[in-house]
């Protein structure tokens, strides 16, 4: 019997405009999975085969009834353990700022995959200066949710961060996508110091140099 | 209770009934003769050989619905029956049956005893016919490759081609990762549960005292007990007690037992069994004796001792799973610290460096290495939603 799983859910338009990235057939690695909504998607709509990697048993568990190969693990501890250019495509969505070690995990990305795709939320949109500034408080957003104690950002970062940080380890920058709250690209000619305020979060494309 | 284990079994009606299971099991049997000996490990083509099984539910048209089962280093074929000579139910009833999650209303489920064990496949209790009496060390060393290849016999002799699934715990998950490495092609799901590609320097260490205790028996003979109506049942329990606690952890302990003294209000300042848990542990290792043989004991924990998959494929795990297209789902218990949850990554890595469509999942359970026997929803949740889908995917009804 055939368990009827929810597909992409509508606030995470993020996840459609990745899917709308991904060419028939390729090879793709999802990080933080959560429950498989987006490999599940690339299957139906791409012939995609994937893999994922996600920390929750619960997540993983309705992954492996839905028919997906998912490992449960992290980020920091599984991708060391792919070989090199596995996959065509890796995406890490909405999941850098909680890593232990952003900047090997966006080498281990770039050394496994052909292409990276990584969303995350900007540090440096005005409302969070804005709370910050006005009220002297940590920022609580729709994008970053948690409060300070309990919040499994360990290393947010703004756009401007992200783009030094990919310079850094040999990416180039495919594509980056300023995106509003409910994950809408703004127009991809905004410029990064513009960008940077105006856009809640940001989805980058890389590929490594070489 | 004494101060020391009583072990009447010889003498048992359960005990005589154990040793006739040896060459005349309550199971079907595949007998292969001299003219197709098994080729082992250890150099030897092995000839006659017995594999003793038990069937559940029905083989489809296609004979793609086969489910086979590896049992652990105790466990036998009885999955899902009445054991012969306990009288209990069958060792994994809690997972395989009607409606279960291995569910034998859609899948045809084999088991069969391992090559070395003591229920009806040859082993060292069986009877060797060129003697007329138990082999006892006569047998070759076993290995796990010897049990697979002994199980790949009978699967050859029930007219299938291709496995849907192998699954087991602990030895069993060896097995399923041998099964793996060995017949790629003819595995098309594989379930490794609480198991390792290699047997620690830890559980060899543990393996060596139960060996030493059944060796020290006096009534072991070197071995030749049968012969001489005798059965090494004191050391057999104590490796057998011994054993056991690598099973559980200290919670689960702590929580079934805590300091509760058996049948009495203080300690006797003796060496009776004062708590519960040393009349718990006596208790597991007489009843053992009455359904093990000791030489098997000593075999099969040498097979897993000899259990080193990569050791096969130049010291890269991954190489011996190079170009798999079987479907892994690898599954280990918080609490297991004889097989720890390490143990099942590095098997899990393994299976990434190889490109393997893998899932793998870490249970939460205080119940340690046990787990995998024991009521889990988590774990029946896991296997049942992996087989449906895997199910689907080739094309069960």
């Amino acid at each position: 019997m055939a368990r009827q799983i929810p597909l992409i859910p509508e606030a995470r338009v993020d996840l459609l405009l990745i899917a709308d990235m991904i060419e028939q057939g390729a090879r793709v690695l999802d990080v933080g999975c959560g429950d498989g909504a987006l490999l599940r998607h690339l299957r139906l709509q791409r012939g995609v085969e994937g893999r994922g990697v996600d920390m929750s048993w619960a997540n993983v568990n309705t992954c492996v009834a839905g028919g997906l190969s998912v490992v449960q693990g992290n980020a920091d501890h599984d991708l060391g353990t792919y070989p090199d250019q596995a996959f065509d495509v890796v995406i890490l969505s909405q999941t850098l700022q909680a890593t232990a070690n952003p900047r090997d995990v966006l080498t281990h990305m770039l050394r496994i995959g052909k292409r990276a795709i990584v969303s995350f939320p900007n540090f440096a949109h005005w409302r969070i200066r804005w709370q910050i500034l006005a009220w002297g408080r940590m920022p609580v957003t729709e994008t970053i949710g948690y409060r300070w104690y309990d919040t499994p950002n360990i290393h947010l970062c703004t756009i401007r961060d992200f783009v030094e940080l990919a310079g850094e380890v040999g990416a180039r920058i495919e594509r980056a996508l300023p995106l509003d709250r409910l994950g809408r690209p703004f127009r991809e000619t905004l410029p990064v110091s513009i960008a940077n305020i105006m856009a809640p979060q940001a989805l980058f494309v890389l590929t490594k140099t070489s | 209770m004494g101060n020391v284990i009583e072990t009447e079994t010889v003498k048992s009606s359960s005990g005589m009934q154990a040793r006739r299971e040896a060459d005349q099991p309550n199971s079907l049997v595949a007998q292969f003769s001299a003219s197709d000996p098994l080729p082992l490990d250890a150099g030897v083509a092995f000839q006659p050989l017995t594999v003793a099984y038990q069937t559940y539910g029905a083989l489809n048209a296609d004979k793609s619905n086969a489910v086979l089962i590896c049992h652990a280093l105790t466990g036998d074929q009885h999955v899902a029956n009445t054991h012969p000579v306990t009288g209990k139910p069958g060792w994994w009833e809690i997972m395989v049956g009607p409606g279960k999650p291995i569910d034998t209303d859609r899948y045809f489920v084999i088991c069969s005893n391992v090559l070395g064990g003591c229920l009806g496949t040859t082993g060292p209790a069986s009877t060797n016919p060129a003697t007329g009496e138990a082999y006892g060390l006569e047998l070759p060393i076993i290995t796990i490759r010897d049990m697979v290849r002994a199980q790949a016999k009978l699967i050859d002799r029930l007219g299938i081609d291709s496995l849907f699934c192998v699954i087991g715990g602990s030895m069993g998950g060896m097995q399923v990762l041998q099964w793996a490495a060995s017949y790629p092609d003819r595995v098309f799901s594989a379930i490794p549960i609480a198991t390792a590609a290699r047997h620690s320097a830890q559980n060899i260490a543990f393996h060596e005292v139960g060996r030493q205790a059944i060796m020290a028996d006096p009534e072991w003979h070197g071995g030749r007990y049968l012969a001489r109506q005798a059965i090494p049942a004191k050391g057999l329990a104590v490796a057998r007690m011994a054993a056991h606690i690598t099973y559980l952890s200290e919670p689960a302990l702590q929580r079934k037992f805590g300091r509760e003294l058996q049948d009495r209000e203080r300690v006797t300042f003796g060496f009776d069994a004062d708590f519960q848990v040393e009349s718990y542990l006596r208790h597991q290792g007489v009843s053992f004796v009455e359904r093990f043989d000791a030489n098997s004991y000593l075999y099969m924990t040498r097979a897993m001792d000899y259990f080193d998959l990569a050791g096969d494929h130049g010291g890269v795990l991954a190489r011996s799973f190079a170009g798999t297209r079987t479907r892994f789902c690898v599954i280990s218990f918080s609490s297991d610290w004889l097989f720890p949850t390490i143990d099942s990554r590095q098997t899990v890595h393994a299976l990434n460096a190889a490109n393997a469509a893998v899932s793998f999942v870490e249970l939460a359970s205080d119940k340690g290495h046990d787990a995998f026997l024991l009521d889990e929803p988590e774990l029946f949740a896991t296997v049942r939603g992996f087989l449906e889908a895997a199910a689907r995917i080739r094309g069960l009804a």
